[in-house]
């Protein structure tokens, strides 16, 4: 089959860019508003779409993505619409990778196989679960692998070199550096150490890596795509969801343009 | 600590060397969290083996804490409910009286244990959730005891009311962090002290207040509160010669019930009762997670939980605010699924008549919580043989309740 995520990161790398990676949550504000939504993604430059599937108890997320689950879950969101989501945004964008991020409660309720199941006819690439690390891989990871779906694997500022290996064991299409020890949305770390932690896992793996947590601006993007693969910015698009609501599409389209420019104006640059 | 058990067939080996009892328990935290929680098995390992930290624990248990505390035969109880059973019949009931503890529950064994185990590690800070604020009077008493800086994260509604504990918290130095996420209640308040935790790994120690969370915390917080069934063994034998037919504790997260059980796991003559709280009934509001929930991730470990069909956390209710939580330890679960352990549903309106029954008959206010395995007891003891014998572990004293039953009641304080 075809690898949409590593076409992306190939078809990046060729640019001399980082690949973009932003995330929002499905079904805020509602489930009718998150097509126009992740269209504009797209529109906006993005190369990677994230896909948050709300949670009760988002343990791992910051005030922004926490309101976010909570407004998605108030207008009724059911797992059924985020699979729907996926299938039509599918259909609509054929080649932008669509990575499913969330909590395992939600993924594994109807088992595991199910739900590998459902990524696969969906068109979902990756799976990103915050609360399934390598220790409890059995619940996911082997269904994920047989469906040919992706699990993405995080590793962060307490990953130590003797832990790494652990980390990448069954990790695919790209490696999330998670920049901060915290949760999401909230400080930003010192480029020196970003720099510094990157440096390190690219001697462990050939895996693209994304950085991730805490990318706000358009500077700090650009900052970042110098050394990464990939920029992952989330909570800054979800504050946007969370002002401007079911009008939230252009807004979005408009911040991603200038992540996107900023990621190429770097390349430019580099190329001159 | 707990004795070391090789023996195959023992249901007091678990968990597994994954921090597994059977397909219960488990590490599910993120990535930031794993480096920790290794190191804390680790460090838990090599305490267990030091005999200066049990000598310490032990010290504190005794000197402090005031451990041990009486194993009590409730007579007028025993007396009350062979009054309305059949001829014969009547368990005789004795009450193992964690609510003499200091800080009036049984958390503080717990807690005592953990503080021990942050000042291994180097760590000078700790935080714990609290629910009714026991265990964060507990930690902040622990604290207050070790010298540590100490933050309390509690739901905001939880912070309304219980005033009283709010201000114990504080004057032993704590620092009560109102919680506003989600439904502001025990569960939030668990999420936000993951949060802090995270962002704050390399100088702060999370004091569970019960036995679940990511392995190793249900093993070290049964093993801490093992010492309820180690005293109830002794005592036993030295009050009647033989042990008791049956347990009954009341389980929210199931640290009491667990460190009462757990000793006597492979006395297969002693039967276990756990005793859920089931609110306004299983088909109204209830925090029932074995009769009412099914399994799933939350909070680090798999169980059973109060869930939707798409595995979103539903909202837990009891009148008892320390059982007001959707999960229950991983131990249980597993004890659950094995038969080894039986677990009864008791309703606000069931437990708050114990809580007036116990005060009435014995002078005794049980907390909400233990109320439960009152009425529970109140059940089954009428059923059994006049010979038999029932420990109910009173697990808190029931001060903290008053003003929640007096307003259940529709009494003017």
């Amino acid at each position: 089959m075809t690898d949409r995520m590593a076409t992306r990161f190939a078809a990046c790398k060729a640019q001399g860019r980082a690949a973009l990676i932003t995330f929002v949550t499905a079904g805020d504000p509602t489930v009718a508003a998150t097509p126009a939504i992740l269209d504009a993604l797209v529109e906006g430059g993005a190369d990677i779409i994230e896909l948050g599937m709300p949670f009760t108890d988002p343990m791992a997320d910051g005030p922004a993505i926490e309101l976010a689950n909570l407004r998605s879950l108030g207008s009724g969101t059911k797992t059924a619409h985020i699979f729907a989501i996926a299938t039509d945004f599918r259909a609509r964008h054929p080649d932008t990778p669509l990575v499913l991020m969330g909590y395992a409660n939600p993924m594994l309720v109807r088992g595991s196989d199910w739900f590998a199941d459902q990524c696969k006819a969906a068109g979902v690439d990756g799976v990103i679960c915050v609360d399934v690390p390598p220790e409890e891989d059995a619940e996911l990871g082997p269904a994920l692998r047989g469906a040919g779906v992706h699990l993405i694997r995080l590793a962060t500022p307490t990953t130590d070199a003797s832990r790494l290996p652990t980390v990448l064991n069954g990790a695919t299409g790209f490696l999330y550096y998670v920049s901060v020890a915290g949760i999401t949305g909230k400080q930003q770390a010192a480029q020196a150490n970003i720099e510094l932690a990157v440096q390190k896992l690219k001697a462990a793996t050939d895996l693209p890596i994304a950085v991730g947590f805490g990318v706000r601006t358009p500077e700090q993007a650009a900052a970042i795509g110098r050394i990464a693969d990939g920029v992952v910015v989330g909570s800054a698009i979800v504050d946007l969801v969370g002002s401007h609501g079911d009008a939230a599409a252009p807004f979005v389209q408009q911040f991603v343009a200038a992540l996107s420019g900023a990621l190429t104006v770097h390349s430019r640059e580099t190329a001159a | 600590m707990t004795d070391t058990i090789s023996l195959p067939n023992s249901l007091r080996s678990q968990p597994d060397a994954s921090g597994h009892f059977g397909q219960f328990g488990g590490r599910y935290v993120a990535e930031t969290l794993m480096p920790l929680i290794l190191e804390l098995e680790k460090v838990y390992r090599a305490a267990k083996d030091d005999p200066a930290f049990e000598e310490e624990y032990d010290y504190l248990l005794k000197q402090y804490v005031g451990r041990p505390n009486p194993l009590y035969y409730a007579a007028r109880l025993t007396q009350a409910l062979r009054e309305g059973a059949p001829a014969g019949k009547g368990a005789k009931i004795y009450l193992k009286r964690e609510e003499l503890n200091h800080t009036g529950a049984h958390k503080i064994n717990n807690c005592i244990g953990q503080a021990l185990l942050a000042r291994r590690m180097g760590k000078k800070k700790v935080i714990a959730e609290t629910g009714a604020g026991q265990h964060g009077v507990a930690t902040a008493t622990v604290a207050a005891l070790f010298g540590m800086e100490c933050k309390i994260f509690m739901g905001a509604k939880d912070v309304e009311r219980q005033k009283p504990n709010v201000f114990r918290m504080k004057l032993l130095g704590a620092e009560v962090i109102p919680v506003t996420s989600g439904s502001a209640t025990l569960k939030d308040s668990m999420n936000d002290a993951l949060r802090h935790w995270v962002s704050n790994v390399h100088d702060t120690f999370y004091i569970i207040g019960t036995a679940a969370g990511p392995h190793p915390y249900p093993e070290l917080v049964r093993d801490f509160q093992s010492i309820i069934g180690k005293e109830i063994k002794t005592q036993m034998m030295e009050a009647e010669g033989r042990l008791p037919d049956m347990l009954i504790a009341p389980v929210g997260g199931g640290s009491n019930a667990i460190g009462m059980f757990h000793p006597f796991l492979d006395d297969t003559d002693v039967a276990m009762i756990g005793v859920e709280a089931a609110g306004e009934g299983l088909t109204g509001k209830h925090a029932a997670s074995l009769a009412g929930g099914a399994s799933g991730i939350l909070h680090g470990n798999r169980t059973y939980l109060l869930q939707d069909e798409d595995g979103q956390i539903t909202e837990a209710h009891s009148i008892s605010a320390g059982l007001d939580y959707p999960g229950i330890g991983p131990e249980h679960s597993w004890l659950h699924e094995i038969g080894r352990v039986q677990y009864m549903p008791i309703t606000d309106d069931e437990a708050l008549a114990s809580f007036q029954k116990l005060s009435a008959l014995e002078g005794i206010i049980p907390a909400l919580e233990s109320a439960h395995a009152i009425a529970a007891a109140e059940q089954v003891a009428p059923t059994m043989d006049a010979d038999k014998i029932i420990v109910v572990n009173l697990s808190g004293r029931g001060d903290k309740d008053i003003f929640t039953v007096a307003d259940a009641l529709g009494a003017e304080m």
